[in-house]
């Protein structure tokens, strides 16, 4: 069966020629959650804005459940990819809260019964049912960029693509967008996530694609991205590992990338002696 | 230090501030100092009023956006209601949380951009150019000068507007998250910039800050803000890794983190596991 997203050899240069991609080819199956990370200006947004149609490669081929996106309308390819901008002012426009996230739902037809029900739990998901009324622009930064998250959410579509979701979230926010991440993954859609946040990407993300000029330099679980023979790869792109995965390789119990999984490492071990 | 202990470089006594057309305030009661060359970091849920503060702080609530303010900002102990927008700009530079807001949108390179500050101080050509690359260099953003400040990533953004700020050489630097779209070995780069211009110039730096593994590496002090007012503030090492953050919407560092999931099974942290930030190898990897 081919994977849902199939990117084919594809380079990309802007207007301003910019060589923004080079030959990436890369094949994402549905339901995966897959982080997209690397230095600022590697080509993670060009790569991603490929996959809902608003950028078209300039050599080679994107296939979306095996049809070639060239000749898929953008209208048809926003049912079935949502993209919560990196910036949310992009996205907003609306007079209120409500008013953005029905927009996507009801511009690819949904029925006005499920515009509401997907608006509702798509505001729940984010934390802001209390503010359904309240014009985008009263909300701070952190708020807007959830609502942006939001109005993508409601589109209910099958692959949905998270640019720097956790830019600018307190702890709660953060925690908030893991739970929307693996939500997602429980309902059988497609996560595709760029951050900078090495350890959301560790904790919340079963693949790690990691690009440096354009290319992709790295693709594994996150135990294989971060592990010490990795470090050096990463550096190239001005990436580090997360914390335990470099405590991991100090302590000498492997490639641990998250909290959770060195304790399990430390635990066994200490088990194993006693 | 000079015999009179100098005007702390910003200083807010007894602040309260409430937006046009609002009757709550955002922020209640705010102390708080910084002296030359100190940096202190603001850390605090969402909506806790940080990006009030900086905009307080710098002393364009309520100048350019009106607004309620009591009590007293000052920088280098002149009231701010005193100041003009011009002498308040030379005084302090802030830095937004949206790089794209402070983007003026009218230069067609980023030299242009950084240059448009100091051209607007009236600055003679010679000097302009001097400051640009300084600021450039500062930010590392010397291969961006050519280029369309439109068609730069979110990270290459916030460098050119963190460097267009840097070029004005305020003392008093207001910075709202200024690493929020950064790498993270650029993070560090500009964590370490910023700490050195303070260290070598005297530059006083408040900085709103969700990185607390960067306030870790550079804050002086940090100030916690929750519902407009401080909920706790002291030395940075002390303040971040008390354990009553979480509760507070504040994630604690990576390494207090570690350690408390370390305490918790029952495993002690071994000293040669650490030093808790950073791999040494990773930063001689940076050109």
């Amino acid at each position: 069966m081919t994977a849902e997203i199939v990117v084919e050899n594809v380079s990309f240069v802007y207007p301003d020629g910019t060589h923004a991609l080079a030959d990436v080819d890369l094949q994402i199956p549905r339901g995966h959650r897959i982080a997209i990370v690397g230095q600022n200006g590697s080509g993670k947004s060009t790569l991603v804005r490929h996959f809902n149609g608003l950028l078209r490669p300039t050599t080679g081929r994107i296939l979306l459940d095996g049809l070639d996106t060239v000749g898929v309308h953008v209208a048809h390819l926003a049912s079935r990819v949502g993209l919560a901008f990196q910036n949310p002012d992009r996205q907003i426009f609306a007079g209120r809260v409500k008013a953005e996230v029905a927009f996507g739902p009801r511009n690819i037809g949904m029925a006005q019964v499920e515009v509401e029900q997907a608006v509702y739990a798509a505001l729940e998901a984010v934390g802001l049912t209390g503010q359904a009324d309240t014009n985008p622009y009263d909300l701070g930064y952190s708020r807007r960029k959830l609502l942006a998250l939001a109005s993508v959410l409601a589109m209910r579509t099958p692959i949905v693509l998270l640019d720097e979701p956790t830019t600018g979230q307190d702890a709660r926010g953060v925690a908030r967008v893991q739970k929307i991440v693996s939500d997602l993954a429980d309902t059988g859609r497609t996560v595709i996530g760029i951050s900078h946040d090495m350890r959301f990407v560790a904790e919340s993300f079963e693949r790690v694609v990691v690009m440096r000029a354009g290319r992709i330099i790295l693709d594994g679980t996150p135990s294989e991205v971060f592990a010490r023979e990795s470090w050096d790869a990463l550096a190239s792109t001005y990436l580090e590992p997360p914390l335990p995965a470099r405590i991991g390789v100090r302590a000498g119990v492997g490639s641990t990338p998250t909290d959770a999984l060195l304790v399990e490492a430390l635990s066994q071990r200490k088990v194993a002696a006693s | 230090m000079s015999a009179s202990t100098p005007a702390p470089r910003l200083s807010l006594r007894d602040v309260s501030y409430g937006y046009v057309g609002t009757s709550a305030n955002v922020l209640q009661g705010i102390d708080l100092e910084l002296a030359e060359g100190r940096i202190v970091g603001v850390v605090g849920p969402n909506e806790a009023g940080k990006s009030t503060l900086c905009l307080v702080a710098a002393g364009l609530a309520p100048l350019a956006i009106g607004g309620r303010l009591d009590g007293t900002v000052e920088q280098d102990g002149v009231d701010t209601r005193t100041l003009s927008a011009g002498d308040l700009g030379q005084r302090v530079g802030i830095l937004f949380q949206n790089p794209v807001t402070q983007l003026s949108g009218t230069s067609v390179t980023v030299y242009e951009e950084i240059a448009f500050g100091p051209r607007n101080l009236g600055l003679p050509l010679g000097e302009v150019a001097t400051r640009v690359e300084w600021a450039a260099d500062l930010v590392g953003v010397r291969d961006l000068l050519p280029r369309d400040p439109a068609r730069l990533s979110g990270g290459q953004a916030q460098l050119v507007a963190l460097g267009s700020v840097l070029a004005l050489r305020p003392g008093t630097l207001v910075l709202d998250e200024p690493t929020s779209q950064l790498d993270p070995l650029g993070t560090r780069l500009v964590g370490d910039a910023l700490a050195d211009l303070a260290a070598e110039t005297g530059t006083a730096i408040l900085m709103v800050e969700h990185k607390t593994d960067l306030l870790a590496r550079m804050a002086d002090e940090v100030v916690v803000l929750v519902d407009g007012k401080i909920a706790k503030s002291g030395p940075a090492a002390e303040v971040l890794a008390d354990p009553a953050l979480p509760a507070l919407g504040v994630e604690p560092p990576s390494d207090v983190r570690l350690r408390a999931a370390l305490a918790e099974a029952g495993i002690s942290f071994d000293a040669s596991w650490g030093p808790a930030w950073g791999v040494q190898a990773a930063v001689g990897a940076r050109e």
